[in-house]
């Protein structure tokens, strides 16, 4: 049986190389559409890698919010105090609910600062214990911060944009805000980019006891951290927290950077498979063209057809050579395709980030689905024109030229 | 046994009426005007279609009973097939237009020399085998068509016109080599419109109007 499919195989082939300028056009549609759906599989695998391991650098962490929902009316009537934050009292409860994990009351703020005589510019102003500050950020230039003296430490966005380094003295508030503090920078910090704890890159960081110094608010905080030693830790000490802090009513919003990381995973998954779904579209109209060039093969051939018919072909052979051939072009197409896709891939993926992530499974593992997309269009769109090949009048096939 | 062609302008009704028994070992020739039913009549007897009416016998089996596969298999292993035209395929050699029907018969390339005795039979000369159609002539061209209607040994030979394309010396030639083949005991049934060359038969049918007229 094996040497009978190679006759077909071989017509198939030849009839391929006999028309090889046709079908190669042919070929070069499912090329595209190859490299369109794989590369954009491999660009969205690669980002979600990337950001997926940027994020899960701060993932051992709960961060807990006074409840937004919360406005006063289901407890007791509180002292006319409106504004939603976390109080040394509650924060002490966390700490009994958080067991030996560290919790750390974070002081967040903004203010407009000025460097010389450049622009006033409005930033948020973090304020931390300073033992605790490199537990958050990663100290680029310079030290970190030391007791409660009036150093800072400045993101690596904002440092760049105002031109500050270890030493510039920044000028905080003016006749607006009611503050007027000059602070020495003693240390620049790394890029942190996104995170769900503190986003330090355009920021300032002082210690704990000058800020509430400068804008009181001392025992009263909008964010509480705790810092989980073992990630597996994190759904039983949420379980407990939420216990302590919310009991009749909700008090505080409990979040974990697990949860958020699935959610920014979900949504970079959704925006990759629309760009495969694009790239696709081109992959549609390479089966067009595949489709066309079938048909003009079979309108080409209609009396070798006959004559195969006439001499003991059956229909199911004559199709099968049709579909051979489709075969063929395709797997030229998604042959070049899947080539391409990887070597071009490589230079996208390295042009816009990192190529730490290429050669993982879940990126690489879009040549392979590409390819075989492609062949599978292929192999569709030669579907109808070998069966009518396969349905001709052999009669009919045979007296014409 | 009746062939009518549907038509969206109508029904034609090639042939009407038509009985007669070839014998095994017979050599026939058919005869008639163009449109009088000769090719139609020719493409029943070689299964390539089927009778609208009336029963078609071959071997005693009723071709109106038979699928469409059984069909192929029939034309593959029982009839062979000469053409007006030799219809070769233009993509293979001599040699493989010869040898495709062994390998859709057997499922693999001729094992047995069977492809280069017929060819051999036929007057084609070895040197030729490797050419592909379009650099053969017209005589070496239908003798590669002969010997490919030959080399499953079928019991009925089939010609339309095997002469039609060729100068009277080739006609002659070929003629001579079909009636080797009658005389070895293969049956022949062959569509003309040359006197001439139906004289070779032993038996000349007349055929006007889709009826048999002698």
């Amino acid at each position: 049986m094996k040497k009978k499919k190679n006759v077909f195989f071989q017509l198939a082939s030849r009839n391929v190389r006999l028309n090889l300028s046709r079908s190669l056009l042919a070929a070069l549609g499912i090329i595209i559409g190859v490299v369109a759906i794989t590369t954009m599989g491999i660009l969205g695998a690669n980002i979600q890698l990337a950001v997926s391991s940027n994020l899960s650098s701060n993932a051992n962490s709960i961060i807990i919010t006074p409840d937004a929902g919360r406005t006063g009316g289901f407890g007791p009537p509180s002292g006319g105090t409106t504004s939603l934050l976390i109080t040394d009292n509650q924060v002490r409860e966390i700490e009994q609910a958080a067991g030996h994990n560290v919790v750390v009351p974070i002081h967040s703020g903004s203010d407009l600062i000025q460097v010389g005589t450049k622009d006033k510019k409005r930033v948020t102003i973090y304020g931390l214990p300073p033992d605790k500050v490199t537990n958050f950020v990663e100290i680029a230039e310079g030290s970190t911060l030391r007791g409660a003296s009036s150093g800072v430490l400045v993101g690596s966005t904002l440092a760049r944009d105002q031109g500050i380094t270890v030493g510039t003295r920044i000028k905080i508030g003016d006749e607006s805000t009611g503050t007027n503090e000059v602070v020495r920078v003693v240390g620049i910090l790394e890029p942190k980019g996104f995170g769900i704890d503190l986003m330090p890159d355009n920021a300032i960081i002082a210690a704990d006891q000058w800020y509430t110094s400068v804008y009181g608010s001392q025992g009263e905080y909008p964010q509480v951290d705790v810092l989980i030693q073992s990630i597996k830790d994190i759904p039983t000490v949420k379980d407990a927290i939420d216990k302590k802090m919310n009991k009749k009513v909700k008090v505080v919003s409990i979040t974990d950077s697990g949860a958020l990381l699935e959610t920014i995973n979900a949504t970079i998954g959704q925006i990759g498979t629309f760009i495969i779904l694009l790239g696709g579209i081109s992959l549609l109209v390479a089966s067009v063209s595949i489709f066309n060039v079938m048909m003009m093969s079979v309108k080409d051939r209609i009396n070798e057809i006959g004559v195969l018919r006439s001499i003991g072909t059956t229909k199911a052979e004559i199709r099968k050579m049709f579909i051979y051939e489709a075969f063929i072009i395709g797997s030229i197409g998604a042959g070049i395709g899947g080539l391409v896709s990887f070597i071009g891939g490589y230079l996208l993926v390295r042009l816009i980030g990192t190529v730490n992530y290429f050669f993982t499974f879940p990126s690489i593992i879009y040549v392979p689905y590409g390819m075989a997309i492609g062949i599978a269009v292929c192999l569709l769109s030669g579907l109808y024109p070998a069966a009518k090949a396969a349905n001709l009048n052999p009669i009919e096939a045979l007296r014409s030229e | 046994m009746r062939k009518v062609y549907k038509l969206k302008a109508g029904d034609v009704t090639a042939l009407q009426g038509i009985s007669f028994d070839i014998h095994k070992g017979e050599f026939v020739a058919i005869m008639g005007p163009s449109g009088s039913g000769k090719s139609t009549l020719l493409n029943l007897i070689g299964c390539l279609d089927v009778p609208s009416s009336g029963e078609l016998i071959l071997a005693g089996r009723n071709v109106r009973d038979m699928s469409d596969d059984e069909l192929t298999f029939l034309r593959r292993d029982e009839i062979g097939f000469i053409f007006q035209k030799f219809n070769l395929i233009p993509l293979l050699t001599a040699y493989e237009n010869a040898e495709y029907p062994i390998i859709l018969q057997q499922g693999h390339m001729d094992e047995e020399g069977k492809t280069a005795r017929m060819l051999k039979l036929v007057g084609f000369g070895d040197e030729l085998m490797t050419h592909k159609p379009n650099e053969l002539s017209g005589g070496q061209q239908q003798r590669v068509a002969i010997a490919r209607a030959l080399v499953n040994d079928p019991a009925l030979l089939l010609c339309d016109e095997p002469t039609g394309n060729l100068d009277s010396v080739t006609g002659g030639q070929i003629m001579d080599i079909l009636k080797g083949l009658n005389e070895q005991g293969r049956t022949i049934v062959m569509v003309t419109h040359d006197p001439n060359i139906a004289r070779s038969a032993h038996r000349t049918i007349n055929i006007i109007d889709g009826r048999v007229a002698s």
